[in-house]
């Protein structure tokens, strides 16, 4: 039956269920990809940010809250310029990371 | 769960409630959707507890709704609320007793706004001349109904002829309780038991022989929420917060739900038609949904009103496995019968829901 | 050593009753400390370890006690009054009997953010929802029913600190690294729970606090969330669901968790206020005792021969409520040589 309205999706975040074995996978292969604080460096950096929506301060969180598919295209904007390498305060090897990242489906499995 | 533990914050938050004079304002909306609650609340209170409560047919809408959805401003329902109080010291009393949550929430801000501001008082009253010659004491005390009836839930349960309990097994039914946002969420101490773990209803719930269960997300809102309701576009977060609670409750398998506002009541009944269609989930035993009972209509179960008189065949979810359940008697075929008995029409089924 | 007249009392033989003490009957004086519970050691011998270095709290206390131990301590003994005289205070004390004294030094502490105010937290009424108190008692004892083998372990931070409603706007200071810390110890202890911490900010202003905080997101993958839990309830299992913000991601989160440890806060002892009343020292806007300069002269109120030391006047790490009480030492000897 149309009601003409119905439920909503929730935009909430169950963390019981959340997939990470895609962010563990890249944790063990990037160690500092942990010590992000999130302070957005990287992003206000970013050369495609403003056009893309790229983020590695997003990326990494969306990595450990299950959103995938917005990882998958916010890393198609990345142009591996390395800035964000140069500014980021913990010392991340942004590039490294991003590249590992590209090479992991959302299993975790190395697939490139 | 540590019970002392809630006992202790009850403790906190116990509100005065004189025991007899009341004057009684009603709901807009609940003689629609449970048409006897009312009037067995007054039947309990007077007929059965030897109570005094007064009521005049001239007392409107305490303009609530109107207030909460944005159309008028806060001004013009302080002076339809200082009517009322106008009329309340007419007839004598000192005592308001509310049937409706939001209106107690509109009273209880009105007084806290007045007690904070006096010139706003004195503002109002000066409206209030001007409109219709009246004047006006506020009142001593201001209750939900169903605090009075968390106050005599002893002496109902002294004249009680059905327990909360199942028949078969002897275990006590385990109930929801769903109290209404605008009770205590703005001022917890105007509620009895506070915010986070109100007693008025799983008071009378369990001196009654009922087991409360509280799931995780008890303290959510049923979703009425007014401006979501009333516009159609918006309703489906209305029914998605509906939902969030049916599916917390779940796994706790409630026999019903108790509720104190006129809102919830109806949202969290209906709602688990709309639920049941869109979703094809029930939430009951057996395909059927979880009743929904008004405090009032649960008291008078308790007190062995045939369940017909007390409009339950109006409600959406059927309450005939919870009657059976506890073993009140009840006649399928009166159960469309009207006043004088007339029939008054079955209404079409659902096509997942399970009704009688 | 000379030996001096002035009596001096130290109320509450905490870390800085005791370390004062300590300093100033190594300037000759007759410290009297005065303590209302049956030990010395105050706060900090129910703890542990102690950050960064995972000292264990022990080490702290023993040399402190072995070191005062020949300073007249008065165990179990409450103050009933404080009647200020000219130059003199007079301490009425609960066994009835009296202490006349040049100086007084309060050491009276803190008292922990009763977690239960929070009521939507759900300490003392959820089987799973503790205190970073008892977390640490049960560091100590290994006896509390609620730690059972948790898969899931939350902490809370700022329960009752940086909150208005509370009544406490403070920061408490050492919740944050206490936080890591006991986040990290749960970690070693039960290597394959998920840790989750909800912090409003992250203040980690001491020495080596970040670099712990780095090891506790490297070396044992705690996961931070910025946001504030907004309520807790409880699973048909007895488990403890739990909702916040993850304000990085604008998200609301839930989690369910075998245990919560709320992280309360730090408020002035109430017993202080008290003391304060009956001897003229004023407090501070922020609930603490108040100093007569909050820069220059943090261990001196604003009457003479009243003095503070460690966390009456704040929330204090080990190391600065140690400093604290040699620096009011000090100017308890300072304000004895400025008399003679």
């Amino acid at each position: 039956m149309d009601f003409g309205f119905k439920l909503s999706p929730s935009s909430a975040v169950n963390l019981d269920t959340v997939d990470r074995r895609r962010y563990d996978r890249l944790v063990q292969l990037v160690p500092d990809a942990c010590t992000c604080i999130g302070c957005g460096s990287c992003s206000a950096t970013c050369t495609s940010a403003s056009w893309t929506g790229m983020s590695v301060r997003k990326v990494l969180l969306g990595l450990q809250r299950g959103r995938d598919a917005e990882v998958d295209n916010m890393l198609s904007g990345c142009m591996l310029c390395g800035k964000c390498t140069m500014v980021c305060p913990r010392g991340i090897n942004t590039r490294q990371l991003i590249l590992t990242l590209c090479r992991l489906d959302k299993n975790g499995e190395v697939v490139r | 769960m540590i019970y002392q533990g809630k006992q202790k914050i009850w403790a906190d938050y116990q509100k005065e409630i004189p025991d007899d004079h009341w004057f009684y304002v009603r709901s807009c909306i609940r003689q629609n959707f449970f048409p006897a609650s009312e009037k067995y609340f007054l039947k309990i209170c007077r007929d059965l507890l030897g109570r005094d409560i007064y009521e005049s047919e001239h007392h409107t809408t305490c303009a609530g709704i109107a207030y909460h959805c944005d159309t008028i401003p806060q001004e013009t329902a302080m002076t339809v609320v200082a009517r009322q109080f106008a009329l309340m010291t007419e007839a004598g009393y000192d005592n308001l007793v509310t049937s409706c949550i939001t209106s107690f929430g509109n009273y209880t801000e009105i007084l806290e706004t007045w007690r904070e501001f006096p010139e706003l008082e004195a503002k109002i009253r000066e409206h209030l001349w001007k409109a219709c010659r009246r004047e006006f004491n506020k009142p001593k005390y201001v209750a939900h109904a169903s605090d009075l009836v968390y106050k005599l839930r002893g002496e109902i349960a002294e004249r009680a002829k059905y327990h909360l309990v199942s028949r078969a097994t002897g275990e006590p039914l385990r109930i929801v309780e769903h109290i209404g946002c605008h009770y205590s969420k703005m001022f917890p101490h105007k509620g009895v038991g506070g915010a986070e773990y109100p007693c008025v209803l799983s008071g009378m719930a369990e001196s009654w022989g009922g087991q409360i269960i509280d799931y995780p997300e008890r303290r959510h809102c049923c979703g009425f929420g007014f401006r979501q309701y009333f516009v159609q576009a918006n309703r489906g977060y209305s029914v998605s917060n509906t939902h969030k609670k049916f599916e917390s409750m779940e796994p706790f398998h409630p026999d019903a739900i108790i509720t104190n506002c006129p809102g919830c009541p109806y949202f969290l009944d209906r709602w688990q038609y709309v639920i049941a269609e869109q979703t094809g989930k029930t939430y009951g035993r057996n395909g059927y949904g979880i009743p929904v009972l008004t405090y009032e209509e649960l008291a008078g179960l308790v007190l062995g009103v045939d369940p017909w008189d007390l409009g339950l065949q109006v409600h959406q979810v059927a309450v005939e496995p919870l009657l059976d359940k506890i073993g009140i008697p009840y006649d399928p075929a009166r159960k469309y019968l009207g006043m004088n008995e007339k029939e008054i029409m079955k209404p079409g089924l659902p096509s997942v829901l399970k009704c009688c | 050593m000379v030996n001096r007249q002035p009596v001096i009392a130290v109320i509450g033989a905490g870390i800085a009753g005791l370390e004062a003490a300590r300093q100033l009957a190594a300037l000759g004086y007759k410290p009297v400390l005065i303590e209302k519970s049956g030990t010395t050691g105050g706060h900090v011998a129910q703890w542990n370890r102690l950050f960064p270095d995972m000292t264990p709290a022990a080490d702290v206390i023993e040399p402190l006690r072995a070191q005062t131990a020949g300073i007249k301590t008065l165990l179990g003994t409450e103050i009933s009054a404080i009647n200020r005289l000219k130059d003199e205070y007079n301490i009425v004390l609960s066994d009835g009997s009296s202490l006349l004294c040049q100086a007084v030094l309060f050491a009276t502490g803190f008292r922990l953010f009763d977690a239960s105010k929070k009521e939507e937290y759900g300490y003392g009424i959820y089987d799973h929802v503790i205190t970073n108190r008892d977390l640490e008692r049960w560091f100590n004892t290994r006896e509390d029913r609620r730690i059972q083998q948790p898969k899931a372990v939350g902490f809370v931070h700022c329960v009752g600190s940086r909150d208005l409603k509370a009544g406490n706007t403070q920061c408490s200071k050492v919740c944050c690294i206490t936080a890591i810390k006991q986040a990290i110890e749960m970690k070693e202890e039960f290597p394959d729970a998920e840790v989750y911490c909800f912090y409003m900010d992250l203040r980690l202003f001491g020495k080596k606090y970040e670099d712990f905080y780095i090891k506790a997101q490297r070396d044992h993958g705690i996961h931070f969330i910025r946001g504030r839990v907004s309520e807790v309830g409880e699973a048909i299992d007895g488990r403890v669901v739990v909702k916040a913000e993850d304000t990085l991601s604008g998200r609301p989160v839930k989690v369910t968790l075998d245990l919560l440890v709320l992280m309360a806060g730090i408020l002035c002892n109430p017993d202080a206020l008290r003391y304060a009343r009956d001897t003229g020292v004023a407090v501070d806007d922020d609930g603490f005792l108040k100093s007569r300069d909050n820069l220059a002269a943090i261990t001196e109120s604003s009457r003479p021969g009243i003095f503070f030391a460690g966390a009456c006047t704040g929330a204090k790490t080990v190391p600065e409520t140690l400093a604290e009480a040699r620096s009011a030492a000090l100017a308890i000897h300072q304000y004895f040589s400025n008399r003679a």
